[in-house]
């Protein structure tokens, strides 16, 4: 070790100022150009290595104050961000969009895949002392079962049993195979809370943060677990999130300074950020999609697929990411997996605008009426303008399109699932299978089109529990294709998260499935300096 | 006069009940439920039965009318149906908050409203008369989240003298509170300055157009003596109904500067309530604006008995 790399270690363990390294090395004989690399490589190091302390504060959209700290209620960002940090996972969306064991140290399927073993963590213990054993995760797994309100209930509904078989060990039967269970568990309601919880509103949790003040809708603040059981984990000693539902005024809040870190950066102005010598943006592609559903009934307008070929050629998908999403996004296929998925089918070609064939498609349909789009910005903000930009798209094939503005207020229970042409969109689900089976298989709850192919049906169970990956992929490609083909639903784009940040935070990347690195941003980032 | 003031506290509660009444008639009759509204996408008819029945939306709407009110009376204001906080727990700090941004804008607007507003009489039609008007008038015709996010460019992203998150807490000094709530403060001030300055401007010119301040200039008094002494407190009266008129604002109208400042007060609960039909908190935030709109009313009214001798003599 040379005398210059003795300093720069003693400036990485913080027993020497910066200054004072840079004066000693100078000393030493080094030339300005070195001093500037050793500067550099200093940087280089705080950005990368975490760091402990501080107090991050965040400022979050997406929170109301009807939250709250019961993970069957959960429902939106602020819930998880701040939910994440203190209630521990099963299982959690690791890299490359794989199942990552967190309370689960391994797992494995019985043959057919129909049966699971998770082995779980030992040594862990609630915020409260209390040590997490099998019996916690079997009550929190039943949480989201049977007569429930969590929004897990659905993906949940396959599980036909959960067993303890071991002080650290349950088994979870499924009504048919999956060979991506491990992967349904990682739904973000899933949580761990202690074995009869009566209040969920004030379960401890296991995670790096004990919860320290809650007031739903204004402000989560939480202070470091002592005894938190993993050492890449919870850097930060504690977080303050901030709620701000309003964009400009959570963009002025990051820039005046007074939080780190914010999610939903507007897209048109994710470039003035950028641009911010201090400031910088994290930009995730995920399964966030547009939808504007085809009502397909027998009888209805859209039972008649020349008229559903005539939309889908009749929309401007590139011009609809190029404008609405600032070009952060990318045009869609009509099937809702992300380009980021392992079982995205990458063969099916995008889908150009053209005029000429979507009025081809419209005369042969024999339609001549007007369609309808029904449309709230309750849906997404900029789903108005959406389906304007379609109006205007769709004139040109020579189709008569009216965008009827619903009330935000009973959106979700009297226009969508209802309507014949409804903008709407989806969070995206962690799997391919689950999210066709959720919106488009034959038992799906939310098939927003009525969509039903038995083919496509058949495809779907046997991709489900086919645990051959090769034969898996053929199946779901073959469904993808399919659905694509039918028109099943319209699925213009996928549109990116932006995250801000200011140059403190450090551990802040782009993540495979939703923002602030999948939510768990407060125990996986840290703070410089 | 005591007799008047009994009589208009009768007034005010019947008209609290009758308030009660429409805004449950109001929130009964929007489209979807709260169970709903919950799940959003998430839903399925079976866990919008059960959050249902959990929630007792099942039951008729005039027992649960019956039950609130009665319990409201006895000062509960019933569970809050979306988190099953009972509604006075999330209600009661952001009333306090609301109530101190109301009463630092207050204490800042009505005497520099009413002094500017003397001021212009004293001044009439001078150069300080048209461009007080005009600056007055230009902050009240900008929509108030534009006042909102010019003071945050310049007060807080460019000069780095404000804080441009007024998120309060339980625990701020109240220095710290004061520096939190500046900004949203002055633009409430900037709203609300200008109808009061012009009422007390117009009314005062009014009272100037009488006899005896004709009687007061004869015995050689100088201007602003005549306005200040003579005219002004004859002039009281209107330009009391417009603070009162001006204070409820600030109280119950101010939810447009509570989202862009992040202020955690009264109106944001109540619009996210709206959302989430969450009828217990409707009702209550329903409940507390009306009576803040008649206990200022019934103020103003006493007030402007006290300031009028005819009046005050009684019959």
């Amino acid at each position: 070790m040379s005398h210059l790399e003795y300093l720069q270690k003693l400036h990485r363990s913080g027993r020497i100022g910066r200054r004072e390294l840079l004066g000693r090395a100078a000393a030493l004989g080094a030339s300005a150009t070195a001093l500037a690399g050793i500067v550099a490589s200093e940087d280089a190091y705080a950005a990368d290595t975490p760091r402990k302390g501080g107090v991050m504060r965040l400022g979050v959209g997406g929170g109301s104050t009807t939250d709250s700290m019961d993970v069957t209620s959960w429902n939106d960002s602020v819930a998880t961000v701040g939910g994440f940090a203190i209630y521990g996972a099963l299982i959690e969306v690791g890299a490359g969009n794989k199942a990552a064991g967190d309370l689960a140290e391994s797992w494995e399927a019985k043959p057919g895949a129909a049966e699971w073993v998770f082995n779980l963590r030992k040594g862990v213990t609630f915020h409260n002392g209390k040590t997490f054993n099998a019996d916690d995760v079997v009550f929190s797994i039943n949480l989201h079962r049977g007569k429930t309100k969590s929004g897990a209930a659905g993906s949940f509904s396959a599980i036909t049993d959960v067993k303890k078989t071991g002080e650290y060990q349950i088994t979870i039967s499924l009504k048919s195979g999956d060979a991506d269970f491990p992967m349904v568990l990682t739904d973000y309601h899933n949580r761990m809370v202690p074995a009869g919880t009566t209040d969920l509103g004030k379960a401890p949790g296991t995670n790096a943060y004990m919860l320290d003040s809650y007031q739903p809708g204004v402000r989560v603040q939480g202070k470091r677990y002592p005894n938190y059981y993993r050492q890449d984990r919870g850097f930060v000693d504690g977080f303050d999130l901030t709620v701000i539902n309003d964009s400009t005024a959570r963009l002025n809040a990051l820039i005046s300074g007074q939080v780190d870190v914010i999610n939903r950066v507007d897209p048109k102005v994710a470039a003035l950020v950028k641009g911010k010598r201090d400031l910088g943006i994290v930009v995730s592609s995920g399964g966030w999609h547009t939808v504007v559903s085809l009502l397909q009934d027998p009888g209805a307008m859209f039972a008649n697929h020349d008229l559903r070929l005539a939309m889908k050629y009749g929309i401007d998908r590139p011009q609809l990411v190029k404008t609405l999403f600032g070009g952060y996004g990318s045009p869609g296929v009509d099937t809702p997996i992300p380009k980021n998925d392992p079982y995205f089918n990458n063969t099916i070609k995008p889908i150009a605008y053209d005029p000429d064939k979507a009025r081809f498609h419209l005369k042969k349909s024999g339609f001549a009426g007007a369609v309808t789009i029904q449309v709230s910005d309750a849906a997404f903000n900029g789903a108005v303008d959406m389906a304007t930009l379609f109006q205007a798209n769709l004139a040109k094939a020579g189709l008569k399109v009216d965008v009827k503005k619903e009330p935000a207020d009973g959106f979700w229970s009297n226009v969508w699932l209802k309507g014949n042409c409804v903008v709407s969109y989806w969070a995206g689900r962690t799997t391919a299978t689950q999210m066709l089976d959720v919106g488009y298989g034959p038992t799906a709850p939310w098939n927003e089109s009525h969509y039903k192919n038995p083919k496509f049906g058949a495809l779907l169970d046997a991709a489900r529990g086919e645990l051959n990956q090769a034969k898996r992929k053929t199946l779901l490609f073959e469904a993808q294709a399919l659905m694509s083909a039918d028109v099943a639903t319209l699925v213009p784009a996928f549109r990116d998260s932006i995250d801000g940040h200011n140059n403190r935070i450090g551990g802040h990347v782009p993540a495979s499935l939703s923002d602030m690195n999948n939510s768990n941003i407060i125990s996986s980032g840290w703070l410089k300096a | 006069m005591l007799r008047l003031v009994i009589l208009r506290l009768a007034f005010g509660a019947a008209t609290v009940l009758a308030a009660s009444m429409l805004i449950f008639a109001g929130t009964e009759i929007l489209p979807g439920d709260l169970a709903t509204a919950i799940l959003q996408n998430a839903a399925t008819p079976e866990n919008v039965a059960e959050l249902r029945a959990q929630l007792g939306l099942d039951r008729p709407p005039t027992v649960r009318y019956l039950e609130w009110i009665g319990h409201a009376v006895r000062g509960d204001l019933g569970v809050s149906l979306s988190n099953q906080h009972p509604v006075m727990e999330d209600l009661a700090p952001r009333l306090r908050n609301t109530f101190f941004l109301a009463a630092f804008a207050a204490l800042v607007a009505v005497p520099l409203a009413v002094m500017l507003g003397l001021l212009a009489a004293i001044y009439q039609n001078s150069l300080y008369d048209r461009a007080i008007n005009f600056v007055t008038l230009l902050t009240i015709s900008i929509p108030e989240y534009l006042v909102g996010y010019l003071l945050v460019k310049y007060f807080s992203v460019r000069w780095g003298l404000f804080p441009s998150l007024a998120n309060v807490t339980a625990d701020n000094t109240l220095l710290q509170r004061i520096d939190l709530t500046f900004l949203p403060m002055l633009t409430l001030v900037l709203v609300v300055v200008a109808h009061m300055m012009r009422m007390t401007r117009a009314s005062v010119l009014n009272i100037m157009a009488s006899p005896y301040i004709e009687m007061a200039f004869l015995k050689g008094l100088s201007k602003s003596r005549v306005v200040v002494r003579h005219a002004f407190p004859n002039a009281l009266a209107p330009i009391i109904a417009v603070i009162a008129l001006n204070l409820a604002y600030l109280v119950v109208g101010v939810v447009v500067v509570e989202v862009v400042f992040v202020y955690p007060g009264l109106g944001q609960l109540l619009v996210d309530a709206v959302s989430k039909h969450d009828l217990p908190v409707v009702q209550a935030c329903g409940l507390i604006f009306a009576c803040v709109f008649i206990l200022l009313n019934l103020a103003a009214d006493v007030m402007g008995i006290l300031s009028n001798p005819r009046l005050r003599r009684g019959r």
